[in-house]
């Protein structure tokens, strides 16, 4: 068995599990929801496995590394740290309409890797050759996939709250009727990005000390240290904003999506778009 | 002081207090982050982008700072006034907090009670002793262990959970502090620049990035130089074998050191990093092999480069240029190889590639001279990047107290319940120092479980 047959199989996995949780939307049949929930998790064990797969594979190329080092492998594993987070929050508050507005995501990484991308193992270049990479490049990929799944739960919110001020009863729109209170959704994004933004400081944090270790400069306002800075800076802002008060609902949401949208390009963005010490992550 | 004086200060710290303030600045320092990343940095700007910008454009960015921009005034100015904005808010707020954190409000009243966004009020049956009794254990169990106060026959009770992650705020502005600290340190008494040192040789001082001479207070020599690919071309290791000497002798436990990328080289504070190679200009001589297609013994040749050097068949040869790994250019060869260019009177120069790996392959050619190539002794020349900074353990220490305040701050939350029974009715308040959204789901909870008793 191959890491890339188990990839598919990974990628048909999420798209089986966002088609069960749209169905779930549809015919509010909770059978529906718990397959789509149960189907994200086969596929994570799968991708879990392909992943460990490819780091074998690897090795037995001779080039033994983690398989994090060029764009292709940080897509799947962003795909893999998505439906982490979702699952965590699935099975601690158990809001599984969540889901259709998270898996899609994961799906969209994995197909876009899958069919878009060079799935070849290649070497590491010496840049690269350290264990700083495997910490720098799993504590900032939880962190996006904390925004991302934030970033789901404020679409959820704001088409729940629009549809509740024209509306006046939540009775109507069978769909969204479905959704948690506009309150829970918000306390949702609220905690999502509570375990996104230590774990994005902690990117930050090793992504510094390895610069350092590796060229001697903490910080050199490259683009990708630049942008990964303006991210921090957006998600402080809102939670400066939310902890004092005030900002709760609407605009939390609005910030919470802008947040994941600077977030996006500081991962892929600056890769395609600027030019810098993360070239390695574009290819 | 006048009245108007204190006015204006008092403004002038309301200013620096408030919190808007901050969440202002938090998104302008991100907004104008942006430009750095757009617009090309000294000091890796392109001579065509310049080229490419109109002179008014050009006179703008440069007055604006823009090619400098995470250094440009304005920009310092952004975080000064963040920094300022952070200790500001923390002198205000912390003397308060610490007074929520040791002193608390033991007492729920009437007016106390108005100023809770949560309160809750249950009428319930029994005697005020077993009420009390009764709230006591719940909220033991379901909260905290509450403390008991009575006041002319009312009776209070007060619990809380993790008061001190009240505290993890100003740890973590703190932190931002001690980074800055650290960083200005770096700054001042530290410096980052450039050596190259060719195989054999050593250097005594380094180039700094504002083009100073800055001496090393030792020398650093350079034993080797190597480099090693993988099977797809791509580089694999670049390798400097370094030695410190002091007075000309090596310093033990510093002699033949590795030096590779992600793996540096640190002698007194000062940290050589691997950064870059080439091939020494001086120096290097080729060595060929040169027979005739006729037949007839092979005859060696030696040339330096850009030596023409004459040819036993008549004509000459050059060495044009030169690699120790020919597959950066042809991927399917590997191996040294060399661009020699031969005259041989008759028609125009002829320019072509041998390869040490391959010595026959010239003969494809269909030349009348059959060349093969026996290596060089050339030597190469290491780049190491050299930085001091003696400001660098404060930044880790800053950053490791961020991690710390903000657990404290993001994982923890100080949540208070006041419970005060009288008259057969039973009032619930409470608070949380943060995300109240989510305290007030716990508190629901709580009520529901209240009047359930």
């Amino acid at each position: 068995m191959s890491s890339s047959l188990l990839f598919n199989v990974t990628t048909f996995a999420y798209l089986a599990s966002t088609v069960a949780f749209f169905a779930f939307l549809a015919s509010r049949n909770k059978n529906l929801g718990l397959a789509g929930s149960g189907i994200a998790f086969f596929g994570f064990i799968v991708q879990t496995v392909a992943i460990g797969l490819r780091w074998q594979e690897s090795y037995a190329m001779g080039h033994g590394h983690a398989p994090l080092s060029n764009l292709y492998e940080s897509v799947v594993f962003f795909s893999w740290t998505i439906i982490l987070i979702f699952g965590f929050l699935d099975l601690k508050y158990k809001y599984r309409v969540v889901g259709a507005f998270v898996v899609p995501f994961a799906l969209l990484g994995m197909a876009w890797a899958q069919l878009g991308m060079n799935s070849g193992i290649e070497p590491l270049v010496p840049a690269l050759q350290s264990n700083w990479l495997l910490y720098h490049v799993i504590t900032c990929f939880l962190g996006y996939a904390a925004f991302a799944v934030a970033c789901g739960i404020s679409i959820m919110y704001l088409i729940k709250e629009k549809q509740e001020t024209t509306d006046g009863n939540s009775q109507a729109g069978g769909v969204i009727a479905m959704f948690p209170s506009i309150k829970i959704l918000d306390d949702l994004n609220y905690k999502a990005i509570m375990i996104g933004f230590p774990l994005l400081t902690l990117g930050i944090i090793t992504g510094a000390a390895w610069a350092n270790y590796a060229w001697g400069t903490y910080w050199s306002w490259d683009p990708k240290e630049t942008w990964s800075l303006i991210v921090w800076f957006i998600y402080a802002a809102f939670l400066h904003a939310r902890i004092t008060r005030g900002w709760v609902g609407r605009r939390a949401a609005i910030l919470s999506i802008v947040g994941f949208a600077a977030t996006i390009f500081c991962y892929l963005g600056v890769n395609l778009f600027l030019s810098g010490l993360h070239s390695y992550g574009g290819r | 002081m006048t009245t108007k004086d204190r006015g204006f200060l008092q403004a002038l710290w309301d200013f620096f207090c408030a919190l808007k303030l901050s969440i202002s600045l938090l998104i302008l320092l991100a907004v104008t982050s942006i430009i750095g990343t757009v617009i090309p940095q000294v000091p890796n700007i392109p001579e065509e982008y310049i080229h490419s910008l109109s002179q008014t454009k050009l006179q703008l960015y440069d007055k604006l700072g823009f090619f400098d921009m995470y250094h440009s005034w304005w920009f310092i100015l952004l975080l000064y006034l963040l920094t300022v904005n952070l200790i500001a808010c923390s002198i205000k707020r912390l003397p308060r907090v610490w007074k929520i954190v040791s002193e608390p409000t033991l007492v729920m009243d009437e007016a106390f009670e108005k100023s809770l966004s949560l309160t809750h009020d249950v009428k319930m049956k029994g005697e005020s002793a077993t009420l009390r009794e009764k709230m006591v254990s719940f909220l033991t169990s379901e909260f905290a262990k509450p403390v008991v106060t009575e006041i002319d026959g009312t009776c209070h009770l007060f619990a809380q959970k993790t008061p001190y992650s009240r505290l993890g705020v100003y740890v973590v502005h703190f932190s931002i502090i001690i980074i800055f600290i650290g960083a200005i340190i770096g700054s001042y008494f530290g410096y980052k620049g450039f050596v190259t040192i060719v195989e054999g040789q050593s250097v005594d001082s380094l180039t700094s990035r504002s083009g100073k001479t800055i001496p090393l207070g030792f020398a650093l020599k350079c034993e080797k130089f190597s480099v090693s690919f993988y099977d797809t071309g791509a580089p694999k290791e670049f390798k400097s074998i370094l030695t410190v000497l002091e007075n000309g002798q090596p310093v033990p436990g510093y002699i033949n050191i590795p030096t590779i990328v992600n793996s540096p080289l640190t002698y007194k504070g000062i940290t050589f990093y691997q950064s870059s190679y080439g091939s020494a200009s001086e120096g290097g001589t080729f060595y060929f092999t040169v027979r005739s297609r006729k037949g007839g013994a092979p005859v060696k040749l030696t040339a330096r480069q850009g030596d023409k050097v004459p040819l036993p068949g008549g004509g000459t040869m050059q060495v044009l240029e030169s690699t120790d790994e020919v597959r950066n250019f042809i991927p399917q060869f590997s191996g040294p190889a060399a661009r020699i260019e031969v005259a041989t009177g008759s028609g125009a120069p002829q320019a072509f590639i041998v390869m040490r790996n391959y010595p026959e392959l010239d003969e494809q050619r269909g030349g009348d001279t059959i060349f093969s190539y026996d290596g060089s002794d050339q030597k190469f020349y290491t780049g190491l990047q050299v930085a001091k900074d003696p400001g660098v353990w404060v930044v880790w220490l800053g950053c490791a107290l961020m991690v710390i305040g903000i657990c404290m701050a993001f994982f923890m939350s100080h949540k208070r319940v006041w419970i005060r029974i009288a008259n057969g009715h039973v009032v619930m308040g409470g608070s949380a120092s943060k995300n109240p959204a989510g305290f007030q789901l716990q508190f629901d909870a709580l009520v529901d479980k209240l009047t359930k008793l």
